[in-house]
């Protein structure tokens, strides 16, 4: 059966049909409709302001590529330039050879390239030391949720080295999807009134973020790799399987066989949440110990190295604790630890009954 | 659920219920594919349950949404203050007294046995109750428009919008200003779950909350929210609640058919992982409210659903998809736009939207009157429609209903409507500053028929 004709250009013989609507296009109509798309979403919500510096989050996978690569061919037409910050998280295995990648990349498109890295930024832990600490307790560790909050405090940090004004990182609207299932299977009321919207405007201090492929689906995001032939690491982390985020993603899989605009129609959901006043999350403060911005006393970054420090890492995870009741005196971070730190099986009953619901 | 009903009223109880309720029960067969003479099978056997209730019971067949008028989807006027106060006694008093659950069938009828209820003066009427089959050619109606939807979830949503659109009907011929469903907590959890998948994030508090008022004078309440599966399941055991099993139409369908299916299963195996998943989801519920969302005024209400419409252009979400739904949707009116070029876009420049098209440029035929229903409906029943290919099987009511209200003044809408020249501001639409004249000028710019938003 020959292919049917591009259904923009009527030239060209199509190549594909887009997931959502099911239109044939060939592969540069398709190319330039994603980036059409992209520029859309950004100017839509003036995300991205002329003059700005923007920080692209790479990590060498393929959402970052394909955003980098997008964003640089937009920069003229919006005034912006990139640079890319890449976080080095300490994984043994997986992360060196994402480094790889990305410095292939900073080098094929001439752009400027910093690496942070957890060990210089928060006292030496990689995230291997935080799983072996973390580990043993018989449930899942709870290793990605440390690995979320610090990459965020990493971003942040390296964009300001470079001199950056605003942040972008690559998240597409499966991983949206996959939040807001999550966050509801969670019971996250303070994430759900948290989320939505395309990206933090920014308050005190940190830096805007947002997220211009947002409402791309990630089939695109791969078809669009595929067709403009983008370099990138495609292995997922070592640590991925057992993260709850798993169970999100195979429903999200599913959903979408059933209906192919469940993503969408999710992000919708969640953009239109009604939550009690109550359980809106408290107007942000500072952090006591950084100064960064925090709903508590401990913004969560000192909150979980705190955590890790005392050898009781579930500390801050979970609710309403927050290492708010065992402030230490604040001062520099000790030295890095020299050997394994396994210390106390990490905090299953002492965080209380209100953990049973988070740790899993 | 009429069980403890039943055992609220008795003059044993400790704290007596104070209305007197009947119990209607929706026979849903035509939809399922059933013979009728399965069907008649299946009603004996609910008749026999029901008649030793000694409630008034009024059984329905799910043919009759035909014979439905249009007022079925206007929202009345609310009840007396007066009654509500008894109602909160009441239920009070309900809650307080039972521990386990009740005569819902097995999980296979959802619709089996759901209690009204009535607060004045008790009903003398005689059990209502066809003895024959429906007429033929409504039956065949009904089959041919399960038939015309494609997916298994569109059907599922629309059975239950004409289930709903029915007990509401005969609750309100009767006489009833509450409705009780038998929801137990696992149902309303796969509900939240299912409708946030559905993109009715809108709407949470009205489809899973205690008390459902967006239809005005009747109130759908669920009190039977607080009680898993289990403790159901347990209940009937225990105290040999007679239940009777009909295959819904689900039932037999592959785990992946449709989105309802998925997560249940998707829900009670994490369940069986994490036992506090499906009371975690149900606190959530609790912490939604009713609010639309903030700057929101009370809009035009959905066709279908009468919940207030949650579409417009401050939406990332909803424009984004309606631009790439629209060319999916190009293939077919295009010879029609380029034959006709003022039809397309009449549809949707003009403040009046739909009601100049009816009245001004020349008919836009099928796809106009499609149209004109679609922009009727809130965003999940947009999404729904999509899988309905045809709108004719639709039973009359509906189409009538919708195109009574299109042909209503204009003035109403119009102050929610944003023209490409003027600048509404949008309503708290969060984080990054109010929507986008180029945003407007690039969807115009495709080329858009069908324009889902009052633009």
């Amino acid at each position: 059966m020959p292919a049917p004709q591009c259904s923009s250009c009527h030239a060209a013989r199509a190549a594909l049909r887009r997931p959502r609507s099911g239109q044939a296009l060939c592969g540069p109509c398709f190319c330039t409709a994603f980036e059409a798309e992209v520029l859309h979403t950004v100017l839509a919500g003036r995300l991205l302001p002329p003059g700005a510096v923007v920080a692209v989050g790479a990590s060498g996978g393929k959402d970052s590529t394909v955003l980098a690569h997008v964003l640089r061919e937009l920069a003229p037409r919006l005034g912006v330039s990139l640079r890319l910050v890449a976080v080095d998280e300490g994984i043994g295995g997986y992360r060196d050879a994402a480094l790889a990648a990305v410095r292939r990349q900073a080098a094929r498109w001439d752009l400027p390239l910093t690496v942070v890295a957890y060990a210089d930024l928060f006292g030496g832990w990689t995230m291997d030391a935080v799983a072996r600490s973390t580990a043993g307790t018989g449930r899942s560790r709870a290793c990605c949720t440390f690995c979320g909050v610090l990459r965020r405090r990493a971003l942040e940090e390296g964009a300001r080295l470079v001199g950056a004004t605003h942040i972008v990182t690559g998240h597409n609207a499966d991983d949206m999807a996959e939040t807001v299932l999550m966050n509801f299977l969670r019971g996250d009321a303070g994430r759900l009134a948290r989320g939505g919207g395309l990206g933090s405007r920014g308050e005190g201090g940190a830096l805007p973020r947002c997220r211009p492929l947002q409402l791309a689906s990630q089939k695109e995001v791969v078809l669009y790799a595929h067709f403009r032939r983008l370099d990138y690491f495609s292995e997922e982390c070592v640590y991925a399987p057992e993260a709850f985020r798993g169970h999100a993603r195979d429903l999200l899989k599913l959903l979408e066989a059933a209906r192919p605009s469940a993503a969408l129609d999710l992000v919708h959901s969640a953009e239109r949440l009604a939550l009690a006043p109550a359980a809106r999350p408290p107007p942000p403060g500072a952090c006591s110990r950084c100064g960064a911005l925090a709903s508590r006393a401990l913004c969560q970054v000192c909150a979980l190295l705190d955590g890790l420090q005392r050898g009781r890492p579930r500390l801050a995870i979970g609710k309403g604790r927050g290492g708010r009741d065992e402030e230490g005196p604040p001062g520099p971070p000790p030295p890095p630890p020299s050997d394994l730190r396994s210390g106390p099986g990490p905090a299953a009953g002492e965080c209380g009954a209100a953990c049973k619901e988070r740790c899993e | 659920m009429v069980w403890q009903v039943l055992e609220g009223l008795s003059r044993d109880s400790a704290k007596r219920l104070r209305f007197v309720p009947g119990v209607v029960y929706v026979d849903e067969g035509a939809a399922c594919g059933q013979s009728w003479e399965d069907r008649a099978k299946t009603l004996t056997d609910v008749r026999q349950i029901l008649q030793t209730l000694g409630f008034p019971w009024h059984i329905v067949t799910l043919e009759e949404v035909f014979a439905l008028p249009p007022s079925v989807l206007r929202c009345s006027a609310q009840d007396p203050v007066g009654t509500v106060e008894t109602y909160k006694v009441a239920v009070d008093s309900f809650l307080q007294q039972q521990r386990t659950l009740a005569a819902e069938g097995v999980r296979g009828s959802p619709s089996s046995a759901q209690g009204e209820e009535q607060p004045s003066q008790p009903c003398t009427q005689d059990p209502q109750d066809p003895v024959g089959p429906p007429p033929a050619a409504q039956t065949e109606a009904l089959s041919q428009l399960f038939d015309s939807v494609k997916t298994l979830t569109a059907k599922e949503e629309l059975l239950q919008t004409l289930r709903t659109h029915l007990i509401l009907h005969v609750a309100r011929t009767h006489g009833y200003s509450k409705v009780m469903t038998g929801d137990s907590c696992t149902r309303l959890a796969i509900k939240l779950m299912t409708s946030l998948a559905l993109g009715r994030g809108a709407f949470l508090a009205w489809d899973t909350g205690f008390s459902d008022e967006r239809h005005g004078d009747v109130v759908v309440v669920r009190p039977m929210r607080e009680h898993t599966l289990k403790e159901v399941a347990f209940y009937n055991r225990l105290f040999a609640v007679p239940s009777v099993f009909t295959p819904a139409i689900d039932t037999k369908a592959s785990e992946k058919a449709s989105i309802h299916r998925l997560m249940e299963g998707f829900l009670l195996r994490l369940q069986a992982q994490f036992p506090s998943t499906v009371s975690t989801v149900y606190r959530t519920s609790e912490k939604l409210v009713k609010a639309p969302r903030d700057g929101c005024a009370a809009g035009p209400r959905c066709l279908l659903c009468m919940c207030s419409l949650d579409v417009d252009s401050a939406d990332s979400a909803t424009a984004f998809g309606a631009q790439t739904q629209d060319f999916s949707q190009t293939p077919a009116p295009t010879p029609r736009a380029e034959a006709g070029a003022p039809a397309g876009p009449c549809c949707a420049a003009g403040p009046g939207g739909a009601p100049n098209c009816w009245q001004g440029t020349r008919p836009c035929g099928r796809e106009g009157s499609r149209a004109h229903v679609i922009e009727q409906l809130c965003y999940a029943c947009r999404v729904n429609m999509k899988d309905v290919p045809c709108l004719e099987p639709l039973p009359p009511y509906i189409l009538a209903e919708a195109q009574l209200r299109s042909q209503r003044p204009s003035v109403e809408i119009q102050e929610y409507l944003v023209n490409s020249d003027d600048e509404a501001p949008a309503s708290g639409s969060g984080a990054l500053g109010p929507p986008e004249q180029e945003g407007k000028e690039a969807r115009a710019a495709c080329g858009c028929i069908n324009k889902n938003f009052f633009n």
